[in-house]
């Protein structure tokens, strides 16, 4: 099996809001003030990870605990700190709700706006449009704006689009927990399929049970540490135990 | 060697994927800009021929004895520099403001940065060429003769559009890390308008504003857009230099300080 992502000593550190230099004014009176260390925060810390080809990969961990972040560095939208991070094919990602998206646009317009981000052709688009709207269920709304929306009607149409291709790596952040349940399962499904013709899946969620279900291996981050990763059943019990105590 | 080719052309098919997204947000950017306009794109033409008029007014009465004598056809004159004048500066200007704009888009999904500045630098490209109908139509009015040699004024034309993309990578990275960047631009270009021999001909100034002027780029890309066009000659060797020089210096600094910080774009949008 060869490696889709490998995630080495990755670190990423933020500078918090407060300190950030906006004008030149407020720099130089930092400066002159020496005052300008910045107020760091490391929200992944030394992290490492490798995601194997065909994994259906689960991350876990509790809110702020950098899950995100480090999704968001897999996806190239951060570059890490310190540390690299190596990706071997295209990725599909779902990292936040209605990233990609134009809301004061109609659903039909964002489906071609996010395709082109995702790096579709608009023909491909018109090829694949109806199977799109099939999924998401939302034929009837195509032409409302997407501000009018419900978060569960916004992530179902992301996951069509995103979906609506092999990606060779699909990253789902929490878009899955606003569906609702027979959505849910029809993702799930989905996921599995694209698995089965050799996507590697990354799945954050906080349902331990949707990820001792679904996925064969996890790691657990906390505060920006890897606290743990291997086979599914081990981290998650090991997890839950954490929890209760 | 062999890596860099490789490496260039990863670079140039990663561009390539992307060319839906430029022409869609350019389309976007067309529908915004004329929302809920009667006209329309009918702006595109009218607004640069009411400003001349607004201008041609001004100088050849209140101001008449700045404009300088001997310019036979102010009225087309006058246009080429104010169109030419204004690609520059909606280009830079959007561009500076694109990536900051552009950040709900930056922080949630990966896309190539530049894609941002340079949509908008088309953006004004695409203005402009609409507003060459308004060129056009003022020509025809005042009876101006139509050269050949207007073909050529596309060399002028296009590398100023390099030009103003150069400059709109540099400045769209300054002002990711410093806001003040974009007021100061403004009083920039505003200073810069009179320095571009827009509304008049710097061959009839003193020597020394003629040799400073000379330094401003933009003076050439315009007197060799009104050579071509309205004075029906070819290019001199110096324009063409000139203005493909200037191009390719202003791109090659704007895409290295944009690559040498993008990276950092996403911690201070
Ligand atoms: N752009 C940013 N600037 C500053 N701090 C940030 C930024 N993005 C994230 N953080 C911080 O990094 C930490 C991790 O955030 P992250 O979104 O990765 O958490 P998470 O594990 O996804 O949590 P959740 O379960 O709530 O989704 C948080 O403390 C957050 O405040
Ligand atoms: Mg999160």
């Amino acid at each position: 099996m060869s490696t889709a992502i490998e995630v080495k000593n990755v670190s990423m550190r933020f500078n918090l809001a407060k300190e950030k230099q906006e004008s030149l004014k407020e720099y130089f009176m930092a400066l002159i003030k020496g005052r300008l260390q910045f107020d760091e925060f490391y929200a992944l810390k030394d992290v490492d990870l490798t995601v194997e080809k065909g994994d259906f990969y689960g991350l876990v961990g509790l809110n702020g605990s950098g899950k995100s972040t480090l999704l968001k560095v897999i996806a190239g939208v951060y570059k890490p700190t310190t540390g690299s991070c190596t990706v071997t094919g295209t990725i599909a990602p779902l990292i936040e709700l209605g990233a990609g998206f134009d809301m004061d646009l109609t659903a039909r317009e964002n489906i071609y706006l996010n395709g082109t981000v995702l790096g579709f052709t608009p023909k491909y688009l018109d090829e694949k449009f109806d199977e799109i709207v099939d999924f998401s269920e939302l034929r009837e709304f195509l032409d409302v704006p997407l501000k009018n929306y419900s978060s569960g009607m916004v992530a179902r149409i992301a996951f069509a689009i995103a979906t609506c291709t092999k990606p060779d790596i699909l990253i789902a952040d929490e878009i899955l927990s606003v569906g609702d349940f027979l959505f849910q399962q029809k993702c799930e499904e989905r996921m599995r399929k694209l698995l089965e013709g050799g996507t590697t899946v990354i799945l954050v969620s906080h349902s331990i049970e949707q990820v001792e279900r679904m996925c064969n291996k996890v790691a657990w981050i906390n505060k920006g540490e890897k606290i743990m990763d291997g086979p599914a059943a081990e981290v998650c019990a090991a997890y839950r135990k954490a929890q209760k105590e | 060697m062999n890596a860099k080719l490789h490496k260039l052309k990863l670079y140039l098919q990663d561009f390539w994927r992307y060319r839906y997204l430029i022409y869609h947000l350019i389309s976007r950017d067309f529908k915004l800009k004329y929302r809920r306009s009667v006209l329309g794109v009918v702006w595109s033409v009218l607004n640069p021929l009411l400003m001349s008029l607004v201008m041609y007014l001004v100088f050849s009465s209140v101001f008449a004895g700045m404009r300088g004598t001997g310019i036979e056809n102010f009225a087309v004159f006058l246009l080429i520099g104010q169109l030419l004048f204004t690609l520059f500066r909606e280009a830079t200007t959007n561009a500076m403001a694109s990536v900051l704009q552009s950040a709900p888009l930056l922080r949630k999904v990966y896309i190539p940065k530049y894609i941002f500045p340079l949509e908008k630098v088309c953006f004004s490209l695409v203005n402009c060429v609409f507003s060459l109908a308004a060129l056009v139509i003022l020509m025809i009015f005042t009876g101006t003769p139509f050269y050949w040699t207007a073909l050529l004024a596309f060399y002028p034309l296009l590398t100023l559009f390099v030009f103003s993309l150069g400059a709109g990578l540099f400045l769209a990275m300054a002002t990711v890390f410093f806001r003040d960047v974009m007021h100061m631009w403004e009083v920039f270009c505003t200073a810069l308008m009179y320095f571009s021999a827009i509304f008049y001909d710097p061959d009839q100034m003193s020597g020394f504003v003629q040799k400073l002027i000379r330094f401003n780029p933009l003076y050439w890309y315009i007197t060799a857009f009104r050579r071509t066009v309205l004075d029906g000659e070819v290019l001199t060797w110096s324009m063409v230099w000139v203005c493909g020089g200037c191009a390719l210096v202003s791109l090659f600094v704007g895409l290295w300080a944009f690559r040498r910080h993008q990276d950092k774009f996403v911690l201070h949008l």
